[in-house]
């Protein structure tokens, strides 16, 4: 346990090397949500709600999926491929701690660097110049955290896979890539999943993305009451548990097909 | 002329190393689709819950959107420099760069093209003769010529805006999370500007003038009369932020004092 709190201990302190730039970044994402929150003001026009968001939620929605964004987000998976690729990874396997544990708390580390100097600030900023509504009950604020935790885990683990995958393709930018995509447009993140139409929101109820960025975002606006919320907690929860597998089996294969090109 | 012989057999190289991992660009380029196909589910998404976006119809959204794509694929095809940072200044490449007979930006563009987003111009083009033709749009014998200058123009501002920023890694190589989220604000000039308030108006248009890349010049096409002024600056604009990009990277590379190795 020790050993994992200092890998996220050094990253973060890694990151907090570079955190002037960081102020730069808030400005840019506060034009970002300012940016949306006028598209989705001509979205609605003049409309009370749509599929049950009012556009103070909308907003809220909009500027906590982003802010939200910067904990779980991370570039393991490109670190991974990298990795693989300069064959740095075969002197990582023969270190004393498992390598995909070690990826997974360089990406806390990261994660809780940005919490607290981006997204926080970030936040404050918003919440004075956007009409953004911050819940006043605590189990609100509780929910989200645990909720954003597990989209921390999700995600984390969807990029091991797509990481490992390099193991295979060698150079695997594309499916990085597409699965970018994939996260941005079935997470909720560009859109709340309940805009979708019904045949598109049922695929991706069996899906794992929206607990990346759906479920956190519609707590945190309230937009889930009473046992949905609890629903969706286990939803993400069961998920957290299901993903372990398809890593692991990966894992276990990609050992055996390592070839490393020099290093 | 030199330049022209020395692109063509960068471009020649490149093909050769892109076709070594055929797998791999088979899923870059139906990734790139995957994200063309994004924006256009947003809008689609979008157009079910409303049938006018501040006086644009879902067509003429679509439409912008396929125009869009047209110089933004010229852009990221020959632009490839959000990494420059990282990629250049950190790990003390730029010092190779320099050695190199041609000019110092072009041997990067040379360098980092990705020929294969060129896919994404056709993807536009299929984009926007399906929405021109729901719009029953009329084409003249001129408006292929006024489409090349304005899809330049608009590539233009994009390396221009793009460029100005990777400068900044002469002057301060510490890590800068800006570039990414530039390409989300790019998104934002495909919208009428108008439903904006008036600072983010202002830095569409004048700051960072991502309108040019989408709606100003776009609007030639849809025949909306008010914007034409808009519409024909595309390509000024598009030189003078070019000129301003070329002007501070020659600038930088004098501060350019190497690093790493």
């Amino acid at each position: 346990m020790g050993k994992y709190i200092e890998m996220i201990r050094i990253r973060f302190l890694m990151m907090l090397a570079y955190r002037t730039n960081y102020y730069s970044g808030i400005l840019i994402y506060s034009i970002n949500i300012g940016a949306y929150y006028f598209l989705w003001s001509a979205i609605y026009g003049g409309k009370e709600n749509i599929q049950g968001l009012s556009i103070t939620q909308m907003t809220t929605y909009i500027a906590v999926a982003w802010m939200a964004r910067a904990f779980y987000f991370n570039n393991i998976d490109r670190e991974i491929a990298m990795e693989i690729k300069e064959g740095k990874v075969a002197i990582e396997m023969v270190r004393p701690y498992p390598y995909l544990n070690m990826k997974m708390m360089q990406g806390l580390g990261e994660g809780i660097f940005r919490l607290l100097f981006f997204s926080v600030p970030g936040m404050v900023i918003v919440a004075l110049v956007f009409p953004v509504e911050l819940s006043a009950n605590a189990g609100t604020w509780i929910y989200f955290f645990i909720s954003i935790g597990f989209s921390f885990i999700i995600n984390t683990q969807i990029n091991l896979l797509a990481g490992i995958a390099t193991f295979f393709l060698f150079n695997n930018d594309g499916l990085i890539r597409a699965k970018r995509v994939v996260i941005d447009l079935f997470s909720g993140l560009i859109l709340p999943l309940s805009f979708y139409p019904m045949w598109a929101q049922n695929i991706m109820s069996y899906l794992p993305f929206q607990g990346i960025s759906y479920i956190p975002s519609m707590i945190f606006t309230e937009g889930f009451k009473g046992s949905q919320v609890f629903e969706a907690l286990i939803n993400q929860a069961v998920w957290s548990a299901i993903l372990i597998i398809p890593v692991y089996v990966l894992w276990i294969l990609a050992k055996r097909q390592l070839v490393v090109q020099g290093g | 002329m030199e330049y022209l012989s020395i692109f063509f057999q960068y471009a020649g190289q490149y093909l050769k190393t892109r076709l070594t991992y055929r797998a791999d660009m088979v899923v870059e380029i139906f990734s790139d689709f995957l994200f063309q196909a994004v924006n256009l589910v947003f809008i689609l998404v979008v157009f079910g819950h409303t049938t006018l976006l501040a006086g644009w119809s879902k067509d003429e959204m679509i439409f912008i959107y396929g125009f869009f794509l047209v110089p933004f694929a010229i852009f990221s095809s020959f632009f490839n420099i959000w990494d420059f940072t990282d990629r250049y200044i950190v790990k003390g490449e730029m010092d190779r760069i320099l050695t190199r007979p041609v000019h110092s930006l072009f041997q990067i563009v040379l360098e980092r093209m990705e020929l294969e987003s060129l896919f994404g111009a056709v993807t536009g083009l299929i984009v926007m003769f399906y929405a021109g033709g729901k719009l029953g749009l009329e084409i003249s014998w001129y408006d292929p010529f006024i489409f090349l200058l304005l899809v330049i123009g608009g590539a233009l501002v994009y390396a221009g805006i793009f460029i100005s920023l990777a400068t900044i890694g002469f002057w301060s190589d510490s890590r800068t999370d800006i570039m990414p989220m530039m390409y989300n604000i790019g998104n934002y000039g495909r919208y009428p500007v108008d439903i904006y308030n008036k600072i983010i108006k202002y830095v569409l248009t004048w700051i960072l003038p991502f309108a040019f890349v989408g709606v100003y010049p776009a609007s030639y096409f849809l025949e909306r009369k008010e914007w034409y002024t808009y519409a024909f600056l595309t390509p000024v604009v598009g030189l003078v932020f070019f000129m301003i990009a070329v002007t501070l990277w020659n600038v930088g590379v004098t501060k350019y004092r190497g690093a790493g190795n």
